[in-house]
């Protein structure tokens, strides 16, 4: 168990160092560094700057030395909490994010509540009742949800939203509260918007997450123990939520793994269509304005929430599948 | 755990042979190839995935022919038309004809108004000229699909409406079908000899370096991959033309999508690894290369195909999503992402709904490849239960 733990530990470690990696790819990537952008916004002020100036400005952030004491400098200070100075905004990175990563988590978070709740009965009725129209049903819906990318489906209800209800359908909060300090009054202001982003986010999920428990749960329906405990006269919803369905439960546990990561990047994109006062929008502002800092840091932050988030679903993993719990010696899969 | 468990077709949805009485005797004396087309056949939503993934690509191939617009020709006066009735029939049977649109300014909104003059007539004509293309990129015509009598079509036609500038949208989604499907067979080219040489080399050698293989694609796909591809697509540089744009971002598409196909490629390695003919090989002294390319991943062709078949759709995702943020392909460039972008606020999505359209080419797309894919992915191993 403690093997298993620490591998997983291991690679989540692994995982954040090449996050970071790419983040700082990310933020080099474009031409010319932060001082000849600032020097070009000096330069439209008509303040005026000599050369001279530029190399003080470069020697005093460290940007003439070499890149990997860049990335160390870097990291260490992100380590620190210090993301840098976002050059869009003047101010630092760490304000401009604020509330925004957090928002962006609560939405990934829902909308993965949302996949869980929507997938466990679909899958249980589809594997039950085989081959009803229900289930063909099911298995359709399943077939375009995985088809329609999130963004669309986003424009669709937007459409859809404005037909029928003539509302704006997108937002996280009431336009009279979006400013307001947090309270009660805005906590339930949230709940009432969340569904609707989530389960947008869930639909592609769903349709992938009910398919793979429909096909564990079929598997597990045909085993002699559960004719044993037909034959012993136990009463059906029992016998199938007390066995089956908890043995066909372990891939939504291990879903984290591979759903998260897609519901927190397609989160970037809907947040956009449905204006969500999540770090998407800000992260594409940063990347048309070539605000590399706060797009790196924002890039780094998704990515270590995200690890951290698979991390927790193998410890929920751990506690479902007794299997992993007692594998002793690393021996596990 | 995918290919195992998320499909459990019914028994005779497995069964290879195919429906007429003799199937029986077929059997042993059929070819690999002949039993995958048996065993294809019988998935008939995949069947129709092909014909719409064939049609799609003749829409591509052929586009010019079927736009009747050119893509890019603006005219401010004609911004903004709603989608326009095709009248079939008139007094004397079927004369296809469309009403002139008189466009006129309101004076309190200022917004360009359209009414159709009921008076006139505009006929249609088939396989009549219109603007120049090369058909093929050999043939000089201007011969298109539809078009009016006396007269050019971006003046008078508009059967999808228009975009901003005036520009005809049936005939640009046509023509962004040939962008939007190409960029997914690029980068899927790419994905595949990156999946198939890394996969290869992992499930073939083992070890180490099978472990770090595998956890380079464990940690690829525990990554929120848009915001990374974003942050790659932006840094592009602006002065890059529309060619240079297109193929970068096919490999930063490719890179992404890779690591499905090594993952498919590494598990059916292991398992022919053991087999006989391989240990002979190895005996006589082929060298890995050679054991690789030559006796294994003709086995695996099959798998490798569907695979292929099922990356390609988010491939197609990927180009529209970054289009459509506006740091993918960039006008003059057509993709049904770039035109989508035009439909990306809550004003346009109000004020012209019809330029959501492109949705649905995109939608048909994707799911045809998906049950296609299914479908080939179920055929490719056809000696299986």
């Amino acid at each position: 168990m403690l093997t298993y733990l620490a591998r997983r530990a291991a690679l989540g470690m692994l995982t954040i160092w090449a996050i970071s990696l790419l983040s700082f790819v990310i933020i080099q990537l474009p031409p010319g560094d932060f001082v000849t952008t600032y020097i070009a916004q000096l330069g439209q002020t008509a303040t005026g700057s000599s050369l001279e100036e530029a190399q003080a400005l470069r020697r005093a952030y460290g940007l003439d030395r070499p890149l990997l004491v860049q990335y160390a400098t870097w990291i260490s200070r992100v380590a620190r909490g210090d993301l840098g100075m976002s050059l869009n905004w003047k101010r630092p990175v760490v304000d401009v994010i604020g509330d925004r990563i957090w928002l962006t988590m609560v939405v990934s978070i829902a909308a993965m509540v949302f996949t869980w709740l929507l997938a466990l009965p679909i899958g249980i009725y589809s594997a039950v009742r085989r081959y009803t129209l229900a289930d063909h049903l099911f298995t359709f819906v399943g077939f375009v949800g995985v088809a329609v990318p999130s963004f669309l489906l986003a424009l669709l209800v937007m459409y859809v939203g404005l037909v029928i209800f003539g509302a704006d359908v997108g937002g996280l909060f009431s336009p009279e509260l979006a400013h307001a300090p947090w309270g009660w009054a805005k906590f339930k202001d949230l709940l009432l918007h969340l569904p609707l982003p989530a389960a947008v986010l869930a639909l592609g999920g769903t349709a992938q997450l009910f398919r793979i428990m429909r096909a564990n749960l079929l598997d597990e329906l045909q085993k002699p123990y559960v004719l044993t405990a037909r034959a012993k006269g136990l009463s059906e919803p029992r016998l199938l939520l007390k066995y089956p369905v908890r043995v066909a439960l372990n891939p939504f546990a291990s879903s984290i793994g591979f759903l998260f990561p897609q519901i927190v990047s397609g989160s970037v994109i809907v947040s956009m269509v449905l204006s969500l006062p999540t770090v998407g929008p800000l992260l594409l502002d940063a990347l048309h304005a070539q605000d590399m800092f706060l797009a790196g840091a924002i890039v780094l932050l998704l990515g270590i929430l995200t690890v951290l988030g698979t991390l927790i679903s193998d410890l929920v993993l751990m506690w479902l599948d007794p299997r992993i719990r007692h594998a002793g010696r690393g021996s596990v899969r | 755990m995918s290919e195992g468990t998320s499909q459990a077709p019914p028994p005779e949805a497995r069964d290879p042979r195919p429906a007429g009485r003799d199937g029986e005797g077929r059997i042993p004396f059929a070819s690999q190839r002949r039993l995958i087309w048996w065993r294809f056949r019988r998935h008939r939503l995949a069947v129709a995935g092909g014909a719409v993934v064939l049609l799609l690509y003749l829409v591509a191939l052929f586009a010019d022919f079927l736009a009747y617009a050119d893509p890019s020709a603006s005219d401010g006066h004609r911004s903004l038309i709603p989608p326009q009735g095709i009248d079939l029939f008139d007094e004397d049977g079927f004369h296809p004809h469309v009403h002139p649109l008189i466009g006129t300014r309101d004076l309190r909104t200022f917004e360009r108004v359209y009414r159709r003059d009921e008076g006139r007539e505009i006929p249609l004509c088939f396989l009549c000229r219109g603007y120049e293309y090369t058909l093929l990129g050999i043939i000089r015509t201007d011969i298109h699909l539809i078009g009016v009598e006396r007269g050019r079509a971006e003046a008078s036609l508009a059967i999808l409406g228009t975009d901003v500038q005036g520009r005809d949208l049936f005939s640009r989604m046509v023509v962004a079908t040939r962008t939007s499907l190409t960029i997914g067979i690029v980068g899927v080219g790419i994905s595949l000899v990156l999946g198939v040489a890394l996969g290869g080399i992992s499930g073939y050698h083992g070890g180490v370096v099978d472990l770090v293989i595998q956890r380079v694609i464990e940690i690829l796909r525990s990554i929120p991959v848009i915001p990374l591809w974003l942050g790659l697509a932006a840094a592009l540089p602006r002065s890059w033309s529309v060619i240079q744009v297109y193929f970068a971002i096919t490999i930063i598409i490719s890179l992404i999508g890779w690591t499905e196909l090594a993952r498919v490629v590494r598990g059916r390695f292991l398992a022919l690894r053991h087999e006989d003919f391989i240990v002979a090989a190895e005996l006589a002294g082929c060298s890995p290369r050679r054991i690789i390319f030559v006796h294994m991943v003709p086995l695996v062709a099959s798998h490798i195909i569907a695979a292929t078949t099922l990356a390609l759709p988010l491939m197609i995702i990927s180009e529209t999503a970054l289009s459509f943020l506006g740091l993918g392909l960039r006008p003059p460039a057509v993709s049904w992402g770039v035109l989508l972008q035009q439909a990306s606020n809550i004003e346009a999505i109000a004020l012209t709904p019809w330029l959501i359209l492109p949705v649905i080419p995109v939608v048909t797309a994707v799911l045809a490849f998906n049950f296609l894919g299914d479908g080939l992915r179920d055929a490719a191993d056809p000696y299986g239960i």
